[in-house]
């Protein structure tokens, strides 16, 4: 078994056949004629020796080579790419099945944010009238901890519609460092969720840890590659066309180990790529597919995953604005050329501009969550709970995008048309015409319980009162008061015995 | 026995079955007796009257309010109760005044002149009849003489006017002046509803109640009957 996710059975899309081929040719100009820079000495070797023109730019403390990649090395990779990925799982039924020509989208929490906003609510009095008091929601930006981490997960193993967790916050104790982030966000995140994880990763030395972390979690290396219940994140591509040296190393020995990836590109449109839309799209694409090459290039046959988070600039200050609508345009034209080469698709979706909690944040991630999720991107990074761009995590705010994305599943049931049913609905209407009261309310309730009609909003207020907040975070506490299922004592022994710097006060059995 | 048979009677009413074909809410009971069914059965066993609509319907309706309340049951399983209850009644309207039982009340409704839309005006009449009122419902584009008419000639204690237009709430002006031109608005609680009407409006134009939806109508009604029969 492996989680549903939701079908679009008819996917958006912006792009016209021949668009979409234009788009293609021009990233395919970009990659042969203008090429990459790459400050990745193995890198430049790899295209080299597979036929790509590397010429060396300059030495020094920051050697770059100018790689050149010829459309037949970009084809031989798009061939070997597996169309199918598969996400594992703690609880094997929270496996994900991503087929690149299949529009079926699960939603994924993420990305890495470093504030986490924490919430309570005040009451205060009416100056002009003492007897009249009003509950208000405050809320306290502070930096995120690893116990702030496992209460993510433990709220995301809960939250109905969350199909994979990335991490959303970025674990700032004092006593973690550059060596040991890695294996406690991901111990604190596996042991938190059934789900698949999926995290960057910020030492490469760590790597081998954090996967035979992994393999120990699942009962060996065999058991990981059939069930591979962690995957990666690498951007090694910064825009404008260079591949950065660390990440590029990172992707290469993720794909030796042949755990899935996603290999993705965030230019942003305005700065770091044309605004316009064919402009980003040409780049973005060619950026992605010179990653997916090397992909290939390191271990043919790697399960990768086209990975998108383009962004338009704000014209204000130049910070990212996922609120814009050209934001979901470009999201949904990655999705198109994505399935174009039949690869799944990482998109982007549900970051807003605002910093807390509220109508603008509800406009803005609605906006782009139900646009990118009709055009069926594989794995919609639709980032529960962040807010200001990636800078800021809210638990109560990824409870109230699980309400919206409960919507959003619904919206994409199939219609149920069939001459059976508009048998019954026509025998209904005589029916129902022939009364004195003509009311079909009382037809409603073989359906009510059934599961085929939508819930009301689960957080709305008595009469007139907006009391979605203080709903929203009575549920975030319910949800935390309910058991997730741990690592048991006897791996979590093993975890700690031979995988160095996981935090004591991670282990629950102790 | 008899506790059985009201039992049944109330479990009935809590799943909103007005006879045998009736599916209700659990698996498995269409062919089972419903409520009209039940009461004919209670009253062939000599239960009383009084039993059977105090243990029996109102238990039942009491149920189904406290579910209402707890957002386990929506307005159409409150309809169902209620249309399960006011088929009840009309089984036991024959047997109430031997058994000493006053009848609960009449009330005439009708959407005003001019106002098209009568699901509010049918909703009300469904839980106002499932409350144990007789209620005579004499349609919709009611022009205000037709209305008078029907209090002359029904002679109910309410009279609900349902509009869901502005430019039509304000026939229910133009009917309370007919009936006090006519004599007949000192014999009649009149309570008014409807999307576009408030309180104040109400109170503006005469009504003696306002109900801001079909439970609160019924509330409005039984608090008015209730200080009546003092």
């Amino acid at each position: 078994m492996a989680r549903e996710g939701v079908l679009v059975h008819v996917p958006y899309e912006r792009m016209t056949n021949e668009q979409v081929l234009q788009i293609h040719q021009a990233s395919m100009q970009i990659l042969n004629d203008l090429g990459l820079l790459s400050f990745n000495r193995q890198a430049a070797e790899m295209f080299q020796s597979n036929g790509a023109e590397v010429t060396s730019v300059s030495s020094g403390d920051h050697p770059s080579w100018h790689v050149k990649i010829p459309e037949n090395l970009v084809q031989r990779a798009l061939d070997s790419a597996p169309k199918t990925v598969k996400l594992g799982a703690r609880n094997k039924d929270n496996s994900l099945i991503m087929k690149g020509e299949e529009p079926r989208v699960f939603f994924v929490s993420g990305s890495e944010t470093n504030i986490w906003l924490d919430v309570d609510f005040q009451t205060y009095v009416k100056k002009s009238d003492p007897n009249t008091e009003v509950t208000v929601p405050e809320f306290h930006p502070r930096r995120g901890t690893v116990l702030d981490l496992c209460h993510a997960a433990h709220v995301c193993e809960h939250l109905e519609t969350l199909d994979a967790f990335i991490r959303p916050v970025n674990i700032q104790d004092q006593d973690i460092t550059g060596d040991n982030k890695d294996v406690n966000k991901f111990f604190a995140s596996l042991n938190n969720t059934t789900k698949h994880f999926m995290a960057g990763l910020t030492s490469l030395n760590q790597l081998d840890n954090v996967v035979h972390m992994a393999e120990l979690i699942v009962g060996g290396k065999e058991e990981l590659k059939k069930n591979p219940i962690i995957s990666f994140i690498t951007c090694l591509v910064k825009s404008p066309l260079q591949f950065v040296e660390d990440t590029t190393d990172t992707l290469m020995e993720i794909c030796r180990r042949g755990l899935p990836v996603v290999v993705s590109s965030a230019p942003q449109g305005g700065s770091t790529a044309p605004i316009t839309e064919d402009g980003i799209m040409a780049q973005i694409n060619a950026e992605v597919l010179a990653g997916i090459t090397l992909s290939q290039l390191v271990n043919k046959g790697t399960p990768v995953i086209y990975g998108s988070v383009p962004v338009r600039a704000r014209l204000d200050n130049l910070n990212d604005s996922y609120g814009a609508p050209e934001t979901s345009q470009y999201n949904i034209d990655c999705v198109q050329m994505a399935r174009f080469y039949k690869l799944p698709c990482y998109a982007t979706s549900g970051v807003c501009d605002t910093k807390t909690p509220g109508i603008q944040t509800s406009i803005e991630r609605l906006f782009s969550d139900i646009l990118v999720t009709l055009s069926g991107p594989q794995y919609l990074h639709c980032a529960y709970g962040l807010l200001d761009g990636n800078s800021i995590f809210c638990l109560l705010q990824a409870v109230l995008d699980d309400a919206h994305f409960q919507m959003i599943k619904f919206f994409l049931r199939p219609p149920r048309i069939s001459q059976a049913e508009i048998d019954d609905s026509l025998k209904q209407i005589r029916e129902v015409v022939a009364t004195p009261q003509k009311l079909y309310i009382r037809y409603i309730r073989p359906l009510m319980r059934s599961g085929k009609l939508s819930m009301p909003y689960p957080f709305e207020g008595d009469g007139e009162t907006d009391n979605v907040l203080a709903l929203a975070y009575e549920r975030m506490n319910q949800l935390l008061s309910q058991p997730v299922e741990h690592i048991d004592a006897a791996t979590t022994s093993r975890v700690f015995e031979e995988i160095p710097g996981i935090l004591p006060r991670l282990n629950i059995y102790k | 026995m008899a506790e059985d048979a009201l039992k049944l009677i109330q479990e009935n009413v809590v799943q909103g079955r007005v006879t045998q074909e009736d599916e209700g809410l659990d698996e498995g009971m269409v062919g089972q007796p419903g409520v009209s069914e039940l009461v004919e059965t209670a009253l062939a066993q000599g239960i009383s009257v009084r039993d059977i609509i105090n243990k029996g319907l109102t238990a039942g309706m009491e149920i189904v309010g406290q579910k209402f309340d707890a957002k386990e049951y929506f307005i159409p399983d409150m309809l169902a109760s209620a249309e399960a209850v006011g088929a009840a009644m009309e089984v036991l309207e024959p047997h109430m005044a031997e058994s000493g039982i006053k009848p609960k009340g009449k009330i005439v409704v009708a959407t005003v002149k001019g106002d098209l839309h009568d699901i509010g005006k049918n909703i009300v009449s469904i839980l106002l009849r499932g409350a144990g009122y007789t209620v005579k419902d004499i349609g919709n584009d009611v022009e205000p003489q037709a209305i008078v008419d029907a209090v002359r000639d029904e002679k109910p204690q309410f009279l609900g006017l349902s509009a869901l237009l502005i430019s039509t709430m304000i026939h229910m002006r133009d009917t309370i002046y007919a009936l006090t031109a006519s004599g007949l608005r000192d014999q009649v609680k009149i309570i008014v509803g409807g999307a576009p009407v408030s309180e104040e409006f109400a109170k503006s134009i005469g009504a003696d109640g306002y109900g801001a939806d079909g439970f609160d109508a019924v509330r409005v009604v039984e608090s008015l009957f209730a200080a009546e029969d003092k």
